[in-house]
């Protein structure tokens, strides 16, 4: 049987942030979960109660394999197949990118779970202003490789954007855990600037 | 080769219905196929479809030229594997592959019942099935697996049987038939009126209604097909012919196909069981009995579930099945599902093999390791 269990936390360091929000016991959602192996070890190292959702048919078959419960879904539709508040937590970790309506999502989201982790990759890091600073073409990076006509992240933004759309979405950001690469310090400084990316905790206002 | 021996269980006593009737001296045709384990937890039920029977997989004798219906999924090495796994599938009561039917002699009359005989349900069905299970000492079965009316049957045995099955895999199925099922039905059985040996079911042997049989599968076999499988199969080409001939007998291969799953269709199906079997699908409304609520009929439900749809199946569409995950979901149901891409129609669950048959060996997998480690 296929086996995906192996997670790479220095390449994705906002996973092991977001494993720190899930608290034994509790009931979780993951939001294009992938293969599932996220899912696996907030099951068997939390004791979480898991469901994933996806839309690819293969990763499907990959979670299922991994024993994870998983539930073929576009996210664009809605998230109808599950009640307000019926999750502990619902985890949207390098997605939300993707959705054609991010702000629809996060206002649902935060219904169907009583918290919500969101990973969001930041478009406001200095690698990215300069290259579009310096080369005047959009930027490219370690963790959005595409070009501007065929990627698949169609709703990029920065922290500062995330910010600004939590407060007119009415969304209160408990917690925010900026993800830095080489300076730690001016990570934490100037999120913003230097952060990759960022882990956000939330819940209704 | 794969041989099976189809097998008799004869109920010792009477099997109460929905219809508030009981069906006495019922007989149970089935064949199971692989060893049941010491602790007596790798068995596996399939449950069959409207056209399908108790022979599952394999052989009855080296001289059957086809093996059983579902064979490319269920037997040893394959998706569903008999070398792990102990399968039992059991003809439904009405059917006519040997389990008491409409055909079958009352024993009050010493004459066939035909329309005397009780309506029967899916939870009917189900009841019929648990009594077999019972029968063979299995206390939990492992997983039901059916498709289409197989998938209603194993629903059922979710909320009936709650602690009787740890897993159900609903294939290409639904929780209530629509107006537009019960609506083919409806003409699939007055095609079968108004052939003139019908008799109002009381057909001899040997003048059975084969012409309004023929027509009502030609009308159900539309149905599990689909634009595109009909297109990609037949095209317009014509039948044996290059031209028109201009009158109205067959000239295109979908319609000579047809005429011959109608047809093939006789030669192994009744009438009246025809009857029996669609109106149980007519009647099948899980939510009915809980105020149209799906998810208060799943609240008894506690197995773990995989969820299959097929893209292009119109007849149990994918939203049906997104139905019942909504409302497994409502009760905290471990649920898994998946909608496989497919241009094969209704049809899909008997010909996307691999795609099906790997969720279900994963599936089942996953599961026996779960049921070893909570009885262990």
């Amino acid at each position: 049987m296929v086996e995906a269990m192996y997670i790479d936390f220095n390449r994705r360091r906002d996973l092991g942030i977001i494993k720190e929000m899930v608290t034994p016991g509790s009931r979780v959602l993951d939001l294009g979960c992938g293969d599932g192996s996220f899912l696996k070890m907030l099951r068997d190292e939390c004791h979480a109660d898991v469901l994933g959702m996806e839309i690819d048919a293969d990763a499907i078959a990959q979670c299922v394999a991994n024993g994870v419960p998983v539930v073929q879904t576009n996210l664009d539709d809605g998230l109808d197949l599950a009640g307000d508040d019926s999750f502990d937590l619902v985890i949207l970790s390098h997605t939300l990118q993707e959705v054609r309506r991010p702000d629809v999502l996060l206002r649902r989201i935060v219904s169907v779970g009583k918290q919500a982790a969101v990973s969001f990759i930041n478009f406001g890091h200095f690698h990215c202003r300069l290259q579009l600073l310096m080369t005047g073409s959009m930027p490219r990076t370690t963790q959005i490789p595409y070009q501007w006509y065929n990627t698949p992240n169609i709703h990029l933004g920065t922290l500062k954007d995330f910010r600004r759309l939590c407060r007119h979405l009415d969304i209160r950001i408990v917690e925010e855990k900026p993800v830095g690469m080489n300076f730690p310090l001016l990570t934490a400084a100037m999120p913003n600037l230097f952060a990759v990316g960022c882990v956000f905790l939330l819940e209704r206002a | 080769m794969l041989l099976v021996a189809p097998q008799n269980y004869t109920f010792d006593s009477p099997l109460e219905l929905d219809c508030g009737r009981r069906l006495k001296e019922v007989n149970l045709r089935f064949e199971t196929v692989g060893t049941l384990s010491p602790n007596r937890d790798n068995a596996v039920l399939v449950t069959h479809a409207l056209s399908g029977d108790a022979h599952v997989c394999g052989f009855h004798s080296t001289d059957d030229s086809k093996p059983g219906w579902w064979d490319e999924m269920v037997g040893p090495g394959k998706y569903l594997d008999t070398n792990r796994y102990f399968v039992i599938c059991a003809n439904v009561p009405g059917g006519c592959s040997g389990s008491t039917g409409p055909r079958s002699i009352d024993p009050d009359t010493g004459k066939p019942y035909n329309l005397n005989f009780p309506v029967i349900t899916i939870r009917d069905m189900v009841r019929a099935e648990k009594r077999l299970i019972d029968h063979l000492g299995i206390g939990r079965l492992l997983a039901v697996v059916g498709g289409s009316m197989g998938g209603m049957q194993a629903m059922e045995w979710s909320i009936m049987y709650p602690e009787a099955v740890a897993g159900i895999i609903p294939i290409a199925t639904t929780c209530q038939l629509s107006p537009q099922s019960i609506a083919f039905d409806w003409v699939g059985r007055e095609a079968i009126e108004y052939d003139p040996n019908w008799k109002s079911g009381d057909y001899d042997a040997e003048h059975t209604p084969d012409r309004g049989l023929a027509t009502a599968r030609m009308l159900a076999h539309i149905t599990y097909l689909s634009d595109e499988s009909m297109s990609r199969k037949f095209g317009r080409e014509l039948q044996d012919k290059d031209t028109y001939s201009f009158n109205f007998r067959r000239d295109f291969a979908v319609e000579s196909y047809l005429e011959h799953q109608g047809q093939r269709f006789v030669e192994r199906f009744d009438a009246n069981s025809y009857f029996y079997i669609t109106r149980a699908m007519d009647y099948f409304d899980m939510a009915e009995p809980y105020g149209g609520d799906l998810a208060r009929a799943f609240s008894a439900a506690k197995s773990d579930f995989l969820v299959v749809s097929f893209t292009s199946d119109w007849l149990f569409p994918s939203s049906e099945s997104r139905k019942i995950v909504k409302a497994l979901l409502a009760n905290k149901i471990k649920v898994s599902f998946s909608e496989i891409t497919s241009g094969y129609g209704h049809d899909a669950f008997l010909l996307e093999v691999d795609a099906l048959g790997r969720l279900i060996r994963d599936f089942l997998s996953n599961l026996s390791e779960k049921e070893h480690a909570n009885n262990g």
